[in-house]
């Protein structure tokens, strides 16, 4: 094994390489773009065979993917945020082709306003698409995830295209130490890409995409796929287990961070997680039972899993790094649908937004959260969600719009 | 079905008993009566042959293959509104791969059809057609132009022409806007192959789709369908429309080819304008209650300008 610094970028990019893949629909958006010129590269060089395609919009570049899935050839594509949402109706068409290929998706949060920085409401926006979706909180992840999300993807139970999503900027552009697994040993864990018998081909005609009528076909196809994304929880599993025997690294449908005997839990997916691992510790030192569960596997959502790892918990702090405008965080929605009514189910699953548009989540807020959650758990009461800001936020942003009020009034406008 | 395979023969066209007496395509589909798109695509789909895939962008022809059935002996892909040229290009590309590296046989290849109606071909899909054509993608694209949103009950749409009531436009004036020229803005990309074709000309079609068919890159097909609902008529007059479009001039036939435009028909005479106008009842309000002259005479000026150019 090589162990080299790379960014998440880079680490998908090695990702699709060593998965073999050789159909590179694409098109460019920050902070994506890395991950698609660094493909173009290794093909123009002929460090790696492929063919990478340049289509005019992140609508065409998802139907053209999936149309070389549907052929036969294990594809690979690349987006963020805007680019995610321009090609959301392709996201759901495709998925009912069964065609499975993977995409990246590099989360960056949705205008209005418009913005480079992070946040999950792009990929979440593609929850209900039938794609798979790992959430990965570090750059090896993203590259051993792109591995087993093929095999996930890919197995006859499941044949769904799947989403691997890393963080904008905190991962995307930040190089972290990372395993670059042997091609001979990904080859025998990952088999090539057999389309069987539905591939277009002269000797074998076949109609994909069909309408249907009426209520009673559709359905029945719909409840396919969504058996199917089930099936992925299984699959993933094995893929796991075979990943950990073949690489030595682990990875389970969740990420439990010294939570078995927490009384306070962090639920929390993608790079902050790495943060709330931290904080952890911290509170363990200072004596605060606090763990931290984080979702990988959110399509499909692991929710046996869930009540298991958060049965007996006091409170467990939900920390949503997205906001379903007139609701809240999705990720506590979520997961109080998963909870409600199960043994065991912790009574109180606290609700907090932070890391808005690359806002950042501090240390201090982590121990706060903690404080206010276990609070919360002793007094039997579930506090009202929490939108984090600071005073000092607020006093900065009421800075800009002093200064954009006087250059108005500077430049002949309104007084 | 005759020995004779349509579509894997190098046939000839000459004359109308060279065209290929067996049909391919399927009948009892869910389009209507006297479709005028269905017509071409049964036409091209005899020269064209079964070893292509059609890939479909939503509009009329959708319904052709609503499961468990379908018309085409070759395959089909519904795609989307606006992206079915992408669809072409990924098993274009697909199949180059497979082929490249020898995971399939060359017998195995088929020719990526796209097919589209005015709808997305004038509009939604017009972004993703100058890509198409712009990375050179080998492929043939079917428009079947009904001049309206058709499927949703003929609303207006780029192909319009002037002055058709639409279900948008059902005014005494009509549709204020010209048809859109999709041959000429295809002809600006340089591509290997355009042309306009029509059902009620068979010869003319088949020859031009046995041209298409040998060359390579991005070639079009852009197919006038006379349609009875959306331009209400009575379905056994559809060819008799399609055949008077061309002969009072409103639908050329032409092809471009090499940087240059032919007329591969001339209409000689030329019949006015009205005798196409006064077949359809999109066009009623012109004549009754009284004559428009003024947009009769506008609309054939137009043409008379457009056919004093050509030589």
């Amino acid at each position: 094994m090589n162990r080299v610094l790379l960014t998440g970028n880079a680490a998908a990019a090695w990702g699709a390489r060593l998965a073999r893949a050789e159909y590179f629909p694409a098109f460019p958006i920050t902070p994506q773009t890395e991950i698609v010129e660094t493909l173009a590269g290794w093909i123009e060089g002929g460090a790696m065979s492929g063919r990478l395609t340049m289509l005019e919009s992140e609508h065409s570049m998802v139907t053209a993917a999936a149309a070389a899935a549907a052929t036969g050839v294990r594809t690979f594509t690349a987006t963020s945020s805007q680019g995610l949402l321009h090609a959301m109706e392709m996201l759901y068409a495709v998925s009912g082709w069964r065609a499975p290929f993977v995409l990246v998706n590099v989360s960056r949060a949705l205008a209005t306003p418009i913005t480079l920085e992070s946040d999950h409401n792009d990929v979440l926006a593609a929850r209900d698409s039938g794609f798979l979706q790992i959430h990965c909180a570090t750059c090896q992840e993203v590259l051993d995830s792109i591995l087993i999300a093929y095999r996930v993807a890919e197995d006859s139970r499941v044949r769904l295209p799947a989403l691997v999503n890393m963080d904008g900027f905190t991962l995307s552009f930040t190089r972290e130490p990372v395993e670059v697994p042997e091609s001979g040993q990904v080859n025998q864990y990952l088999k090539e890409f057999r389309i069987e018998n539905t591939g277009f081909r002269a000797s074998q005609p076949v109609s994909r995409a069909v309408a249907v009528i009426g209520g009673v076909p559709y359905s029945y196809f719909r409840y396919e796929a969504h058996l199917a994304a089930n099936e992925a929880l299984r699959a993933h599993e094995e893929a796991a287990r075979d990943f950990a025997r073949t690489f030595g690294r682990s990875y389970g449908a969740l990420e439990c961070y010294r939570s078995d005997d927490a009384e306070v839990v962090f639920f929390l997916a993608g790079a902050f997680a790495t943060k709330a691992h931290d904080a952890v510790d911290r509170l363990r030192e200072a004596g605060f039972a606090a763990g931290l569960v984080r979702p990988r596997l959110v399509r499909p959502w692991p929710a046996a899993a869930l009540r298991e790892a958060l049965a007996g918990k006091k409170g467990v702090a939900v920390i949503d790094q997205n906001l379903s405008i007139g609701r809240g965080g999705v990720l506590h929605t979520e997961l109080a649908a998963t909870l409600y009514g199960a043994k065991g189910a912790p009574p109180v699953l606290a609700s907090f937004i932070g890391g808005l548009g690359g806002r950042d989540i501090g240390a201090e807020e982590l121990y706060e959260i903690a404080r206010v959650t276990r609070e919360a758990a002793r007094e039997g009461r579930t506090p009202e969600p929490r939108l984090l800001y600071t005073a000092r936020e607020l006093r900065e942003v009421r800075k800009l719009q002093a200064i954009a009020a006087a250059e108005r009034t500077g430049l002949g406008g309104a007084e | 079905m005759s020995d004779e395979k349509p579509g894997q023969t190098r046939i000839s066209i000459r004359r109308m008993k060279d065209l290929p007496s067996a049909h391919l395509l399927g009948g009892g589909t869910a389009l209507c009566a006297g479709c005028g798109g269905l017509l071409s695509l049964h036409e091209l789909y005899d020269v064209l042959g079964e070893k292509s895939v059609f890939v479909n962008a939503a509009g009329c022809m959708t319904l052709l293959s609503a499961y468990p059935f379908t018309p085409f002996r070759g395959s089909w892909l519904y795609t989307s509104m606006a992206s079915a040229p992408a669809g072409a290009q990924g098993v274009r590309d697909a199949l180059d791969i497979l082929m490249e590296n020898k995971r399939i046989a060359p017998d195995e290849d088929l020719s990526a059809v796209v097919l589209s109606g005015d709808g997305a071909a004038y509009g939604m899909g017009l972004s993703a057609t100058s890509s198409a054509i712009d990375r050179g993608l080998d492929f043939l694209y079917l428009c079947y132009d009904n001049e309206g949103y058709g499927n949703t009950g003929q609303q207006s749409s780029p192909a319009t022409p002037y002055a058709a009531r639409t279900a948008t436009n059902a005014g005494s004036r009509g549709y204020p806007g010209l048809k859109k020229d999709l041959f000429a803005i295809w002809a600006a990309h340089r591509p290997a192959y355009a042309a306009t074709v029509i059902g009620a000309e068979p010869l003319d079609l088949a020859r031009k789709v046995e041209k298409a068919k040998r060359l390579k890159g991005p070639r079009l097909l852009l197919a006038l369908a006379p349609c009875p609902p959306g331009w209400d008529f009575d379905p056994k007059d559809a060819v008799e429309i399609g055949r008077l479009a061309v002969r009072t001039g409103v639908w050329p036939l032409k092809e471009y080819e090499d940087g240059r435009v032919t007329h591969t028909r001339i209409p000689n005479p030329r019949l006015p304008v009205e005798e196409y106008l006064k077949t359809q009842g999109r066009f009623a309000h012109l004549f009754r209650p009284a004559r428009n002259e003024e947009v009769l005479k506008e609309i054939q000026q137009r043409l008379d300008a457009y056919w004093s150019a050509v030589t």
